[in-house]
């Protein structure tokens, strides 16, 4: 009977989607019609002569054409980041760094406005989210780290920490403004020198960034931007002359990564692929856990290497959860990106839209049950409507490999011990959510899951001062905070 | 009528994670709300507000003059719904319901020795009785906030249950003074309380203690209003009173009601504020939508 009742009782959600669009300008984003390379702190042509396109996923138009950079280009720009090294920036006081860092991040909030727009053109997440998250945390992370610049010797006391020299950095389409800064900031603040290759779908940004660096007068060479697809990046871990690679992105390419660097003198951080476990208790305040598992696979169409992309709910409370979580769906708003009410996206890519597509119908293929929300995506433009996975087991495809979309994979577990297994049974250790009442728990827990970073009764939170990075597949080194430095010192 | 079969152990009420439910509430105010949606909802908000005057200096002639006012918001603007009710004292019921006569708008009394409810049941049943003889449509009622904070939960369960049953056909809103409450964690609590004992309405506060109206604690309320309605088939009302003055906070309410509760939920018979200058801001805002600029507050009338 009270089954039967609760099958009745539907919400309904159409007006809350249907609102009138508020969409931000894009009169703010200058966006070239073309791109050429930033070396030497000039843009110069390609040795290669090639363009490619970069488009908008939310309309499939293009944006603007950028220049693809060939060996010889990634030899020009670790040439000039070398010089600068050595020239310059080393000689550089850490106070004087510090100056520039600062410059750079009071620069990207003076232009917050206009990142923002172009981040959400060229990559399809929401502009609420580049605007409240995306280029704050970027500025964030360089003013963070123009404070550590003169205190390196706090940091690491009774050391005398050593910059590297050459850092060439690889960073993922997913926060492309922000991996930027993650990994520029720290590079700088420790006194070395950068190549930075930004993902060939979302050049845009870190180009901007580039006229940042520029008009704020940062000593030519000392931050090189060169764009390109896979074979540009391994041009750039290939070159003899870097010392460091820092590579953020897929666990199959940080592989390739290691077996190339492997016998020479680079050093590396990774920060790859995930698979989080976010595990609902049954004492856990529910509401805020669906939120939080809302936040954890729908932010940025689940295209977050620490997406809570796999869920436990204790079996008491699967039904009501699954009941809130998906009542909770029919309220997001997915469409336009540009519209200020937008809660999901465009995904980044075609490509990417068909891996997600490619494990809607493996999830189905192996006997899971599929949930999506019942809103309209638009016609053009890749889109994908927010997806749970209910009955999948352990051993199913979308329970174990990175699907990088808004698919939600979710399992039941009875005691604390079985959660516990069942997070860690997998490659991969990124990160993972613990929603519980009970403090004993959290810290038993915590202290047992192998992730490198844990949310307790909160997912996908982020902050300068706190490293993140990962377990097993999911990379090594850390970035963010005092431990962000390490990776570019010896100490 | 959907029936409750099993009451819980008020006890264990689920908890209420502080930063997570503030964080979900502020998201809601991140909604940017235009045009036709705007206008939509300014006017459903106008057609949503319990036009209140709970001040002991109030006289037979304020409270016609508030009336009026409920009827006719403002006549320059053609079309306007009017407000869901008048809310005040039980000694001037009367007043309000001949001066309201047939324009279809409730008239709610505050009653149960409001707003401290410090009294005997005796005395609350028979300020109750009195209103609804006087002709309320509708009583709020103040729950017993030092008895609740004793742990007394059955003593505030029957207490709201013997109300329940004097009001006969009126509605019943429970106030549940989230100002003096302290907690999210008892917000919730007393939401179920209120609920489980047959309140047709859960309110916020009596608009005498600082602070009123939150949007986290109606979102507490609503997500409480939401459980019940799951596990009951059985819709209950919300009324934030207090604290809400500027259209712009109004929508961010309805924003969240309509996302917590959905459409069902966006009319006068399940939702309501508590306010007494709200209208006016609405009002002002509704004719800059049509003339494109803002006009002086003294063309509004203040009743």
């Amino acid at each position: 009977m009270a089954t039967k009742k609760n099958n009745t009782v539907k919400l309904q959600f159409d007006s809350s989607r249907n609102l009138a669009p508020a969409l931000e300008s894009k009169s703010v984003a200058k966006i070239a019609d073309q791109y050429d390379l930033f070396i030497n702190g000039k843009f110069e042509k390609p040795s290669s002569k090639k363009y490619f396109n970069t488009i908008n996923p939310a309309n499939e138009e293009k944006l603007s054409s950028v220049a693809e950079a060939n060996s010889a280009d990634v030899n020009k720009a670790v040439v000039a980041a070398r010089n600068a090294y050595e020239k310059v920036w080393k000689k550089t006081s850490a106070k004087e760094r510090s100056k520039y860092i600062y410059r750079i991040a009071r620069m990207i909030q003076e232009r917050a406005r206009e990142l923002a727009v172009i981040e959400t053109l060229d990559g399809g997440k929401p502009i609420r989210e580049s605007r409240d998250f995306d280029v704050p945390t970027a500025a964030n992370h360089f003013f963070y780290y123009a404070g550590w610049a003169d205190k390196l010797e706090y940091a690491f006391p009774n050391r005398k920490p050593q910059s590297l020299g050459v850092a060439g950095q690889i960073i993922p389409w997913n926060f492309p403004l922000l991996m930027a800064a993650w990994k520029i900031a720290p590079a700088l603040a420790t006194g070395n020198t950068v190549v930075l290759k930004p993902a060939e779908t979302t050049p845009l940004t870190a180009l901007k960034l580039a006229e940042i660096i520029q008009e704020a007068d940062l000593p030519p060479g000392v931050v090189n931007i060169i764009t390109g697809a896979g074979a540009t990046g391994a041009a750039l871990v290939n070159h003899p002359d870097i010392n460091k690679i820092a590579f953020t992105g897929s666990t199959d390419v940080g592989k390739i990564i290691q077996k190339a660097i492997a016998g020479t003198n680079k050093k590396a951080t990774l920060e790859l692929g995930g698979k989080a476990a976010n595990i609902i208790f049954d004492d856990a305040p529910l509401d805020q856990a669906v939120e939080g598992v809302i936040n954890g696979i729908f932010f940025n169409q689940g295209h977050v290497c620490c997406a809570g992309s796999r869920l436990f709910v204790q079996e008491s409370v699967y039904k009501i959860v699954l009941q809130k979580l998906k009542d909770r769906m029919e309220s997001l708003i997915v469409g336009n990106p540009l519209d200020k009410n937008t809660d999901i996206g465009a995904i980044n890519s075609k490509q990417q839209l068909d891996v997600i597509n490619k494990y809607l119908k493996i999830g189905q293929q192996e006997g899971a049950e599929m949930f999506q929300s019942s809103c309209n995506i638009p016609k053009k433009g890749f889109y994908c409507r927010p997806t749970i996975f209910t009955n999948v087991a352990q051993s199913n495809r979308i329970a174990q490999e990175e699907i990088f979309g808004p698919v939600l994979a979710i399992q039941t577990f009875r005691t604390e011990d079985e959660a516990i297994e069942k997070a860690n049974n997998t490659p991969f250790g990124l990160s993972a959510g613990v929603w519980t009442d009970k403090g004993s728990k959290i810290f038993n827990m915590t202290s047992k899951l192998r992730a490198g970073v844990i949310w307790a009764n909160t997912y996908n939170k982020f902050d300068p001062t706190s490293p993140f990075g990962g377990y097993k597949e999911s990379g090594f080194g850390r970035e963010g905070g005092m431990h962000g430095l390490e990776g570019y010192l010896t100490v | 009528m959907a029936e409750i079969k099993t009451i819980p152990d008020f006890s264990l009420t689920p908890r209420i994670d502080q930063v997570g439910i503030e964080e979900r509430a502020s998201r809601f105010t991140k909604r940017s709300i235009k045009n036709e949606t705007k206008i939509k909802g300014l006017k459903l908000a106008l057609n949503m507000i319990d036009l209140t005057t709970l001040e002991g200096k109030d006289t037979d002639g304020k409270v016609k003059q508030l009336c009026y006012k409920a009827c006719h918001l403002h006549d320059a603007y053609p079309g306007l719904p009017s407000v869901a009710a008048v809310c005040v004292y039980p000694s001037m019921v009367a007043v309000a319901k001949k001066a309201l006569g047939d324009s279809g708008i409730k008239v709610a009394s505050v009653a149960t020795a409001f707003p401290s409810g410090q009294s005997t049941r005796d005395v609350k049943l028979r300020d109750t009785k009195f209103a609804i003889n006087q002709g309320a449509d509708e009583i709020d009622m103040v729950i017993s906030r030092g008895k609740f904070h004793q742990g007394e939960y059955n003593f505030v369960f029957d207490e709201i249950a013997a109300i329940k049953e004097a009001c006969g056909e009126a509605r019943l809103k429970v106030i549940l003074e989230t100002g003096e409450l302290g907690s999210y964690d008892k917000v919730r609590r007393a939401s179920d309380i209120a609920m489980y004992a047959g309140a047709d309405f859960i309110k916020t506060s009596t608009g005498k203690i600082s602070p009123a109206a939150t949007m986290p604690v109606t979102l507490v309320m609503l997500e409480a209003i939401r459980d019940f309605y799951y596990k009951t088939g059985k819709k209950i009302a919300m009324k934030p009173a207090g604290g809400i003055s500027k259209a712009k906070l109004a929508l961010h309410y309805l924003v969240m009601l309509n996302e917590v509760l959905g459409e069902e939920w966006m009319n006068n018979e399940w939702f309501r504020f508590g306010a007494s200058s709200l209208a006016n801001d609405i009002l002002m805002q509704l004719m800059k939508q049509k003339t494109g600029v803002y006009q002086s507050a003294d063309y509004f009338a203040l009743d």
